[in-house]
Order: structure tokens, then sequence, then C-alpha cells
């Protein structure tokens, strides 16, 4: 088991959270609610990842922020640090890559909540802040949990776009599905055996406890 | 301008039309009636600032909400308004008692639990102050939404069909209830409903609505018995609704004299109306006389007219009837006796009875052309 891989994995997934969800909160609540000029073809841009080939999307990334040119080279020249080939940069290509993953969630966990019930806290007398956190929060947060625990495993998980913006550098970028390929390409059999199978486990704990919450959520609010 | 209720007015084209003007004074209770899709809503959403009218003038105790030529406008929670939403819209997942709380959540934390105690004691909700709005009767959770809405002590309550979503028997109940709560409250109450029993029952005045337009303000009994057009009597359910000409008035007999159809009519003094002139009028059912067989009185003098029972229904101690007055001219009028009279009278499909038209029920309204003339 390459547990600095793992270790690694566990680190990119956790910074990844802390940026979506802030991140999806306000992107899902906003498409859930506001209707405007343009909003399907930012659904549209939004859902790409779920279709495009993680490698598409690490080839445009890598593009984007090679530091001969345009942003890249803005980058550099700005903050001197570029976003490829080192952990800010895998942290970057996933948020992009789970935007989807993380806003449609809870897009339709804002959107369950009846108007009424946000119409009635704002006669109550709550600001539209405290509607958010008194009422919308609690009652969409099973959607939230779901939205991250599905963030958190497909992080640990993701390959293709890892390797093509952060390559496979140890202890940096190579992620445990990267170490898992690496270990295959060295023939030790053994080691990738037990980390596929932890990454399996793993994926199975969180379909699970996704559905136990949806389940848990009908059965509250009914 | 009222000092002390509050003052509506609304005007847009578009995208829902509007065109209203209301007043409502302390502790009155103003029914907004109309058919569906009227804009009754849609006005009291406008009054809670949930929607935002393109020229409005919102006035509540001295108060501006909403004034578009100066460009105010107040946000829901920062106006005092109790509003009782259709299906309640409670808060699924708080108890009863926190669900009533949010609504003075600024006062201490004793001072909030007691004054929301004290709330639930006034709807008869004692003792289910920990359940959940999903372990409440309908009734129940309409006696919370009452609550939480009069927790904030409103400058304004605001109630949105609350009856709709009970069943007849626990409305009934809810009625006594709310008539006995208004008593106590001294705020301007603003009940949108479209059932006309609901609103003759609870409200002092009513507005009727129609098309996003107040045709019509008034008590109850007043604009069912003299409404301002044709339109207005069908919308409150008139039934027997006509048009004739003016032939005469006798202004010393303080007479008006109509030809219905062939059929000589006398109705009070209405000098609105000139001579040759076509109007509308009708008549409520109070204001016909059911000739007693055999024992004819001195109504019967009034406008009477011979007919034959064509529809015969009884429901709730009344009798309904459909009376064709004349097989020639094909005119039916309906009239509602009480089961104890229709009884006595042996009345029955197909009977021949004898009816009166009291002159002072016979109102009249500008010409229009009725569909469907009964």
């Amino acid at each position: 088991m390459d547990w600095q891989a793992l270790a690694l994995s566990v680190k990119l997934s956790f910074v990844t959270l802390l940026f979506l969800l802030p991140i999806g909160i306000l992107l899902g609540r906003w498409l859930a609610y506001r209707q405007f000029w343009g909003k399907s073809l930012l659904q549209t841009l939004l859902a790409l990842p779920l279709v495009l080939p993680p490698t598409v999307l690490g080839y445009y990334l890598l593009v984007a922020f090679s530091p001969n040119q345009g942003l890249g080279l803005w980058l550099v020249n700005t903050f001197g640090t570029t976003l490829i080939f080192n952990f800010q940069g895998l942290v970057f290509a996933s948020i992009i890559f789970n935007l989807p993953f993380a806003i449609h969630p809870m897009q339709r966990a804002f959107a369950a909540i009846p108007r009424e019930i946000r119409e009635a806290a704002a006669c109550c007398g709550m600001r539209p802040s405290l509607v958010l956190w008194k009422i919308e929060l609690p009652l969409a947060w099973s959607g939230i949990i779901s939205a991250m625990v599905i963030c958190f495993a497909h992080t640990l998980g993701e390959f293709g776009i890892v390797l093509m913006v952060g390559g496979n550098i140890p202890a940096e970028t190579q992620t445990i599905a990267i170490a898992i390929y690496d270990r295959v390409q060295s023939f030790d059999d053994h080691a990738a055996a037990i980390m596929s199978f932890s990454l399996l486990l793993f994926s199975m704990l969180t379909i699970s406890f996704t559905y136990w919450l949806s389940a848990r959520s009908e059965r509250t609010h009914d | 301008m009222t000092d002390s209720g509050i003052h509506i007015t609304l005007q847009q084209a578009a995208p829902i039309p509007l065109s209203v003007q209301l007043d409502c004074k302390s502790g009155e209770l103003l029914a907004l009636v109309g058919p569906s899709g009227s804009g009754k809503t849609t006005v009291l959403r406008a009054i809670a600032g949930l929607y935002q009218a393109q020229n409005a003038t919102i006035l509540c105790q001295n108060e501006i909400w909403q004034n578009s030529v100066q460009n105010i406008f107040l946000a829901p929670h920062q106006r005092h308004v109790g509003l009782v939403f259709q299906n309640y819209a409670l808060f699924p997942h708080m108890t009863v008692l926190e669900n009533i709380q949010q609504a003075i959540s600024q006062l201490p934390k004793q001072q909030r639990q007691t004054q929301a105690l004290e709330l639930l004691k006034k709807v008869h909700l004692e003792g289910l102050e920990r359940r959940y709005p999903k372990n409440l009767s309908g009734g129940q959770q309409q006696r919370v939404a009452v609550a939480r809405s009069l927790a904030r002590q409103p400058k304004v309550l605001l109630l949105d069909e609350p009856f709709s979503a009970v069943d007849q028997v626990t409305r009934r109940k809810l009625y006594r209830e709310l008539l006995v709560l208004r008593e106590s409250l001294s705020m301007p109450m603003i009940l949108v409903t479209h059932d006309l029993d609901e609103s003759t029952l609870l409200a002092d005045r009513i507005a009727l609505l129609h098309k996003g337009e107040i045709l019509q303000t008034g008590t109850p009994e007043f604009v069912a018995a003299h409404p301002k057009s044709a339109t207005i009597a069908r919308l409150m359910d008139q039934q027997n609704l006509f048009t004739a000409l003016v032939i005469a008035h006798d202004q010393a007999k303080q007479k008006t004299h109509l030809r219905w159809r062939g059929i000589l009519i006398e109705a009070t003094y209405q000098e609105q109306f000139a001579i040759n002139e076509r109007v509308c009028w009708m008549i409520q059912s109070a204001n016909i006389l059911l000739h007693r067989r055999g024992r004819p009185s001195n109504g019967n003098k009034e406008n009477p007219l011979q007919g034959q029972i064509t529809e015969y229904m009884e429901s709730s101690g009344l009798a309904h009837l459909r009376v064709q007055v004349d097989k020639k001219l094909d005119t039916t009028i309906s009239i509602n006796v009480p089961l104890h009279v229709a009884k006595r009278n042996t009345l029955g499909l197909h009977e021949k009875i004898g009816i009166s038209l009291l002159s002072e029920g016979i109102h009249l309204m500008p010409y229009q052309v009725l569909r469907n003339e009964s």
C-alpha cells in the first residue's frame, strides 16, 4: 500500500471539497431559484465534465495553463507560479472536473424546497442570509452532503485529468489512482490489488451512505 | 388616506394585469373574492412584498412599504406582515414551537418561549408544541400557521385561502375559531378566497376581483344585492339575471316599469336608467315569494308569475327549484326555499306553482349581452 499516494489523494479530495462546498451552494442555489438569459448555456457548460473524457479536459487545462502562453504566462508573470505539474494545479483541475457532481445534487436539493417555505421565512422577518442558514441549508443538507461525498470519492479515484495536469510526481502529484497504474506497470500486482480493493470498498461505502442519506431525508420531511 | 389601516394601489398592464385600489381599516376583515386566476394571490403577495408590481403604493399604519414614484420598496422581512399560506408553509424540520419562535427570534429565549406557548394556547394547540408539522392534521397545521403569523404582531394579517386544504367539518370549526380570534385582533385583515359563502360569513367587506381589476367593494350582502354590472352579478353567482326594457318611471309611486319578454315587471324606482333603455336586471332568491296554495296573501300581487317546476333538488335543508315561468318564453327562475316549506306545499318536479317577484328586490344594471340568458 502506497500510503503517501493515499494521503495525497485524501488531501486533494478534502481541499477540493473546501472549495466546492461554497461554490456548489451558491451556484446550485442560484441555478435553482433564478431564471436568466443564458441559463441553459451555463448549465450545459457546467455539465460538460460529465460527458467529456477526463483526458480531453486535462488536455485543455494543460494548454490553458502552459507557462509559455496566455493564461499560464499571465499566472507566471503575476503570481510567479503555474497550475500544471503541481498540487495547486491538481486542486484546480479537480474543482473543474467535479463541478457538475457538486452543483447538480445541490441545485436539485434547493429546487425541492417549496417557494412558500422560503417566503414564509421572509414573512417571519428573516433576512435572506438567515433564510439560507436556518431554513434552506437544513432542508437541503442531505443533497449537499450527498454531493460532497460523491465529489470526495470521485476525486480520490480520478486518474485521467490528474495524469494530464499533474503528471506522476511522487509526493507532489502522484495520487492513489496513479500509484495503482504505476504498480501495474511495474508488475507489482499485490500492491495494485490492495489499493484497488481499498478504493472499491470506499466507493461502495460512499454510494451506500448517499442512498441512506437520501432515504433518511425523505422520511424526515414527508 | 388611512391612518391606522392599509392603503393599497397597484397598477400594471403586464405581465399580470392589475388595477387595484383597496383600503382596509384596523380591525376590519376584507375578503378579496374572485374566480381562479383573477389575481387575488398576486395582490396578497404584492402586499407582503413577495411580488413587486410596477406602479404601486402600499401604505400600512403610516409606514410606506412601497412607492414606485419614490423608488421605495421594502423587502418582505422589513414589513411587519403576517401571512398564512394556502398550504400553510410550515417549516418541516422544526417543531410547532420552533415554527412559531422563528417569527420572534429577536426576543430573548425565555420570552420567546413564553410568547410562543401563549399563542399556541390562543389557537387551542396546547400540548402539541413538540410535534413536527408532518404529525399534525390539516386543521392543526392551519392553526400553527395562524399562530406563527400573529407571533410577529403584524401590522396586517394576510390569509391566502387558509381553509381550502381542510375538509368541510374542520372548515366550519376553523371558521368559528377565526370569528372568535378576530375579535381580539386590531390589525387590518385581508382574506383571499374564491368561496362566496366563506366571505359572506367571515368578512366585513368584500372586494370583487376579476382579471386583476377590483370591480366593486362593499359589504357581502350589498354587493350580492346591488352589483354594479351583470358581470359582477354573475361573479356573485347570481342565478336570476335577465335583460329587459325600461318602459316607464312612476316617481309618485317610486316604481320603475320594465318589459321582460312581454311580461310587465314592476321594480323600485331607479331613475338613472332612461325610458326605452335596455337594461340587465336581477333578483335574489330571497326576494322571490312562493304563493302558498289555497292561501293567497298580499305579497302575491307583486309581479305574480305562474310556472312549472323543471328542476328540483334537496340539500342542506333547502329545496332548490328551477321554475319555468312561461313555456313559450322558455324562461326559468331559480328559487331556494326551506325544505319544510317545500314539503308543506308538496312541491316537486312538474308541479305548477305561483311566485311573486318583490319589486324592492329587483335591481337594474347597465345593459350587456348575457350568455345563456336563463
